[in-house]
């Protein structure tokens, strides 16, 4: 398998969106999927049980020093940062919000990029906003694979279309071709540790 | 050979830290490296630098470089009565076994600006323990510190501080513990009577003795592991027997060393209480 692990931003209309997604992912599936959902700070808890009554896998909520385990959901509590240690632990902070977000899609998505580099699924969906578009760059950057829903598809356009401006993104699909295509790769091929690259700059294409 | 860049930034990172804790003895080498790095390479933006490594040379010979530094490490994000659960359940857990002190000692670890001191004197006066209480605040960062004794706040987030008072179960109105100027709250001086910051560096610094309440929220979060356990003996040797110990909401002894020898008050608020009979150590460890 190509990639180790996938992270997932949505903002305003993100929470039917993820579930759907999530709804595709079956038992057999090996990646971690860690998600920022922007929600107001008060909605602790709800988010997980809806989740988790949407799909196979387990969702739990992110927590500080946590290892990340494969096949698992994780979700960033409410007014907190959610990062990836080295060590490949959930990592938590109250550092100052970014994009006006707390948790921040950028903050994920770029720790997530140092740590996973090439092996990284990187995935935007809707949004009221632009958090997320410089997170996905690094992703891109680092070789890793960039996918966004299809603006004309999302019930808020404004976050995928900023990423698509921001990154030269590898693919743009709908909702449920989306969860189609992260089933795919989750599952394709039991896990083999992949050579690091030797060429540098070498950029993943995207085929899984 | 190329190297990407967040390879180098492996290297660069410890060789910033180990300078900073060679030349001014501050030591962040035991914080968890993820939003570490973040801060640090927001630094290197707002400076102007453009890599890590550059920092070096200024940070060595420049003293206020390293302030401006250590000001951006030090979390300073921080608000009146944060999470409001929090000071419900001290007010209703744990402020009647306070009542059975003469004289209460708290200490307020990782202090910021003080806005969350300055809620936890409001609570003690309106329980009727703050004439016998003495709060200890302390931070590392010295601008902080100045900003805390100060006790003046910025009315741009009032609205935000008078209901997490009102939601934190407070019986007054909040409007009577400030009086405002055109841009700013300005805390009543009878709040700070009892109030001394100091400070002092939980990496480095020593135990604070016989303490019957500890706060410290949000700041081992920034910790690895070892650190955590560093820090938290340092708090189980401050505090009395049957002392509290109150943490972030994500927060947790659950893995802790020290775990064993303390009571869960309130799990969700992270409030828990030294045991009276503290349990015999195995496998104690020398860190």
């Amino acid at each position: 398998m190509k990639y180790r692990a996938i992270v997932i931003g949505a903002s305003a209309g993100g929470m039917h969106v993820v579930s759907r997604i999530l709804a595709h992912l079956p038992a057999d599936f090996k990646l971690p999927v860690i998600i920022v959902q922007h929600l107001h700070k008060t909605q602790d808890g709800y988010l997980i049980e809806f989740y988790n009554s949407n799909t196979i896998l387990p969702v739990r909520e992110a927590e500080d020093k946590l290892d990340i385990q494969p096949s698992h959901i994780y979700i960033a509590p409410p007014d907190y940062h959610l990062l990836i240690e080295q060590d490949e632990t959930l990592s938590l902070s109250r550092d100052e919000k970014v994009n006006y977000s707390r948790p921040s899609i950028d903050v994920l998505f770029e720790s997530a990029a140092d740590v996973y580099g090439s092996e990284l699924i990187g995935v935007i969906l809707t949004g009221a906003n632009n958090d997320g578009s410089h997170g996905l760059k690094c992703i891109m950057e680092h070789g890793g694979l960039t996918l966004v829903q299809d603006p004309e598809t999302a019930q808020f356009p404004e976050m995928p279309r900023s990423a698509r401006e921001y990154v030269t993104v590898d693919h743009v699909l709908d909702v449920d071709a989306l969860g189609k295509f992260l089933m795919t790769v989750g599952t394709a091929l039991p896990i083999v540790t992949v050579e690091k690259q030797a060429q540098a700059g070498g950029k993943g294409n995207g085929k899984a | 050979m190329r190297m990407k860049k967040n390879e180098l930034e492996d290297i660069e990172l410890p060789l910033l830290l180990d300078a900073v804790f060679q030349r001014y003895g501050y030591d962040f080498r035991n914080y968890a490296k993820a939003t570490m790095l973040r801060r640090v390479r927001q630094f290197v933006d707002k400076t102007g630098y453009k890599h890590i490594s550059d920092l070096i040379p200024k940070i060595l010979r420049d003293p206020s470089f390293f302030q401006a530094l250590v000001a951006d490490f030090s979390i300073t994000v921080t608000e009146m009565f944060r999470d409001p659960p929090f000071y419900k359940a001290i007010r209703e857990q744990v402020v009647s076994l306070l009542k059975t002190y003469p004289f209460i000692k708290i200490w307020h670890a990782g202090c910021a600006t003080g806005e969350e001191v300055y809620a936890m004197a409001i609570l003690l006066k309106e329980e009727g323990l703050y004439e016998r209480s003495t709060i200890f605040a302390t931070d590392i960062n010295d601008n902080a510190l100045t900003k805390a004794k100060e006790g003046v706040f910025s009315l741009e987030h009032i609205r935000e501080y008078t209901e997490n008072y009102q939601e934190s179960a407070g019986c007054h109105s909040f409007s009577e513990y400030y009086h405002a100027d055109q841009k700013n709250m300005i805390v009543n001086s009878s709040l700070k009577k009892n109030i001394t910051f100091a400070n002092h560096n939980l990496v480095s610094d020593q135990v604070f003795g016989e303490m019957h309440l500890i706060l410290c929220r949000n700041v081992i979060i920034y910790f690895n592991k070892d650190l955590q356990n560093r820090v938290l003996q340092l708090f189980h040797d401050s505090l009395i027997r049957g002392g509290f110990l109150c943490l972030g909401s994500k927060e947790t002894l659950r893995f802790s060393l020290i775990h064993d020898q303390y009571r869960t008050i309130d799990g969700k608020n992270k409030i828990y209480q030294k045991r009276v009979r503290l349990k015999d150590r195995q496998g104690k460890q020398a860190t």
